[in-house]
């Protein structure tokens, strides 16, 4: 494992589950064109849950948590989220991803807007909420992802750590009741991803229902409920942390894990 | 980096070196002259060789264009006793007026001239930096300008339609200039002052506009008093021409052609085949199709398609078929251009829930146009240019009355200095659109 990943190592952190299911896959799939991308999926997250996937590139598990926001519509099975059933109706779409935050690999700040701008964007048109709460919001969570100092920047002016704690903060600025997290160290330097980590282990205990496809195993042990793990679109193990990482079942997952902790 | 010192195991401190300035002789105007113009004896030969065939050139243009020029003559026969081989600038001169204006009846042409200053005036606040709602006032201008320049044009009798919009035409230009006016001197906009002087400043944010649509509404009562009863005679518009012509196409083909490219370019990425096939297929008509062909189509063609009564102008017609045109060419530069936004940035709003025309106004096109502008600017100079091609259906821009300057009796095969003029005028708006455009570029230029 790298060695910045063991600044978040240690002690796992509490986890606050509710009984309440807020995401349900029900015999999932998924083509792009000719390809089969999901194969029956079946998956249920509770409210709190802080779930880990991973899975060989190529494995469906950016396709698997880009269906829970639909920017990736399935062809067959059901998607509930939220208590709404994920169809072609538009207008539960919008609604579902406003209150669905989604963190991307390459992070997909606005760079014709600054950071403050980037945060208060969608609250002001989505949500219609005033300027000037809109931004007492957006500094809070500025705050929080501590770069309150870059407000005024653009996002090229800021490092790849910073620009992905914006993205954080912009999400979180509509107050969503799930995060998605779309491999969001995969695009950083090694000197960035421990501040980009650190974020998320302080999301995660503040009892965030977090979805997030991720290689950082430190991150997993130290954050997960549960490890997913993915190959050829299909669900191959599926465990709390300890069991996946001290005791895989399944052959192709002690393979990926050898491979992967290896060096 | 520090490193661990394998005997003693003291950590080695790191310090960066500090930043030395270049060598004297690779900056600076010198360093440029050495580097590029006389690195060699070769390149020194080149330089200098260079040099005197731009001598060459200029010393003749000179000689032609101004020192034997004649500048005061009464015919072109005059012209070429004083000096046969100067240029004769006298009948460009003799020629101006008709050149700027074409045959718009002289004492009226101070109505072109109001028309051209009021589009500045309305414009100006662009440039001013104190101002606030600056999109606010270019809508205004593309809104109701058009309606009290076109009046200020065409005069004659005012329906009950034009006379309402040249009424709220000049409304609006009063509002705005109080709002700028204000705004530059104390920096609160004019709807501040109107709302803190009528009371209303204790009162919910959106009753705020009902003080300022007030006050508008009593500068209109005195706008309709003031010239309700004011009108122009009218000026046919075969008398249009010059300048004042080529412009006004132009400008009109230009401001269009922005918004109407932006909605053919959606509507071609648009997920509904009806929409999509119907904006291809315009695109691509009108794109495959020369401009003459349009203008003559537009002309000749378009009377079959509409009722016998319905009487259109020949330069409406053209009007139409150049915005058609331009359009078309338009929605192909913004589609390069939504193209060339990442993917990930329409992903990016779509997961934070806007809608697709909100994502489209405040994400994707801004950035698409920023991209852009080049392509767009050349776009719009090559419209200008194209206008010319309207002297074709017999309409006297500038270029027809360039022309027309040498079939003259008086000025007989004059041809020359006239087109040197039109080049001349051409190529200052071309320039000056190219270098706004690059100006555009450097002010909006954000860090990717």
């Amino acid at each position: 494992m790298s060695e910045e990943a063991t600044a978040i190592s240690g002690e796992q952190i509490a986890s606050a589950i509710s009984e309440e299911v807020v995401i349900t896959f029900n015999d999932v799939n998924k083509w792009y064109g000719e390809f089969h991308v999901l194969k029956d999926i079946n998956l249920s997250v509770r409210k709190g849950e802080r779930i880990v996937v991973c899975g060989p590139s190529g494995s469906g598990k950016s396709t698997l948590i880009r269906c829970i926001n639909r920017l990736e519509p399935h062809q067959d099975g059901q998607i509930v989220v939220n208590g709404v059933n994920l169809d072609a109706n538009i207008k539960n779409i919008d609604a579902i991803r406003s209150d669905v935050g989604m963190v991307f690999q390459s992070f997909n700040l606005f760079p014709h807007l600054t950071v403050m701008e980037n945060c208060t964007l969608a609250p002001m048109w989505v949500k219609k909420m005033p300027l000037a709460d809109a931004e007492e919001i957006a500094m809070k969570f500025l705050e929080r992802v501590k770069i309150p100092e870059q407000a005024q920047k653009y996002p090229g002016q800021l490092s790849g750590g910073q620009q992905q704690r914006v993205a954080i903060a912009r999400s979180l600025c509509m107050n969503p009741s799930i995060m998605l997290f779309d491999e969001p160290t995969s695009a950083l330097d090694p000197e960035m991803i421990s501040e980009v980590l650190e974020v998320m282990v302080e999301l995660a205990a503040t009892g965030m229902t977090m979805l997030c496809v991720t290689h950082e195993m430190a991150f997993a042990k130290k954050v997960a409920d549960r490890v997913i793990f993915m190959d050829f679109g299909e669900i191959v193990e599926e465990n709390a942390p300890e069991e996946f990482f001290d005791n895989p079942r399944v052959d192709r997952t002690q393979l990926f894990l050898s491979q992967i902790l290896a060096h | 980096m520090a490193s661990v010192d394998s005997k003693s195991g003291d950590v080695i401190v790191f310090t960066p070196k500090a930043a030395k300035p270049p060598p004297p002789t690779t900056v600076g105007v010198i360093g440029w002259l050495r580097e590029n113009l006389f690195y060699s004896w070769f390149s020194t030969a080149v330089t200098v060789g260079a040099l005197y065939l731009l001598y060459i050139l200029c010393a003749a243009l000179y000689q032609w264009g101004i020192a034997d020029a004649v500048w005061e003559a009464e015919s072109r026969r005059q012209c070429l006793d004083i000096s046969p081989h100067g240029a004769c600038w006298a009948g460009v001169i003799d020629w101006f007026n008709g050149i700027i204006y074409g045959r718009y009846p002289r004492e009226e042409q101070w109505r072109i001239d109001l028309g051209f200053i009021l589009l500045v005036l309305w414009m100006a606040p662009f440039w001013f930096p104190r101002v606030t709602g600056k999109i606010g006032i270019g809508i205004t201008a593309v809104v109701f300008y058009p309606f009290l320049a076109g009046y200020l044009f065409i005069g004659g009798e005012r329906g009950w339609f034009m006379e309402i919009m040249v009424m709220l035409a000049v409304t609006i230009f009063i509002t705005n200039w109080l709002h700028i006016i204000l705004s530059m001197l104390t920096g609160r906009s004019l709807q501040d002052w109107v709302v803190s002087m009528t009371g209303f400043a204790g009162k919910h944010e959106s009753l705020h506009k009902y003080p300022m649509l007030g006050l508008q509404a009593i500068i209109l009562i005195g706008v309709y008093l003031w010239l309700g009863s004011w009108s122009l005679v009218g000026v046919d518009t075969n008398l249009w021409g010059g300048l004042f012509l080529t412009l006004l196409i132009s400008g009109i083909a230009i401001v269009t052609a922005l918004p109407g490219g932006v909605v053919l370019a959606l509507a071609r990425r648009s997920h509904m085949p009806v929409i999509r096939v119907f904006a291809i297929a315009f695109i691509e008509l009108f794109r495959s199709v020369p401009l003459i062909t349009v203008l003559f189509m537009a002309v000749t063609m378009m009377p079959l398609f509409l009722p016998p009564d319905f009487q259109l102008n020949k330069l409406v017609q053209a009007i139409i078929g150049v915005c058609l045109f331009a359009a078309a060419y338009m929605a192909e530069v913004v589609r390069g251009g939504l193209q060339a936004v990442p993917n990930g940035q329409y992903e990016a709003a779509k997961a934070m829930g806007l809608t697709y025309w909100k994502s489209m106004n405040l994400i994707i096109l801004p950035q698409a146009l920023k991209l852009m502008i080049p392509n767009i600017v050349s776009n719009f100079i090559g419209l200008l240019k194209d206008t010319t091609l309207v002297s074709i259906i017999g309409l006297y821009d500038m270029l027809l009355m360039l022309k027309a300057i040498g079939q003259n009796p008086i000025w007989i095969s004059l041809h020359t200095e006239p087109l040197v003029f039109g080049a001349v005028v051409y190529f200052i708006l071309c320039f000056a659109m190219s270098q706004y455009s690059q100006h555009l570029e450097r002010k909006l230029k954000t860090t990717r």
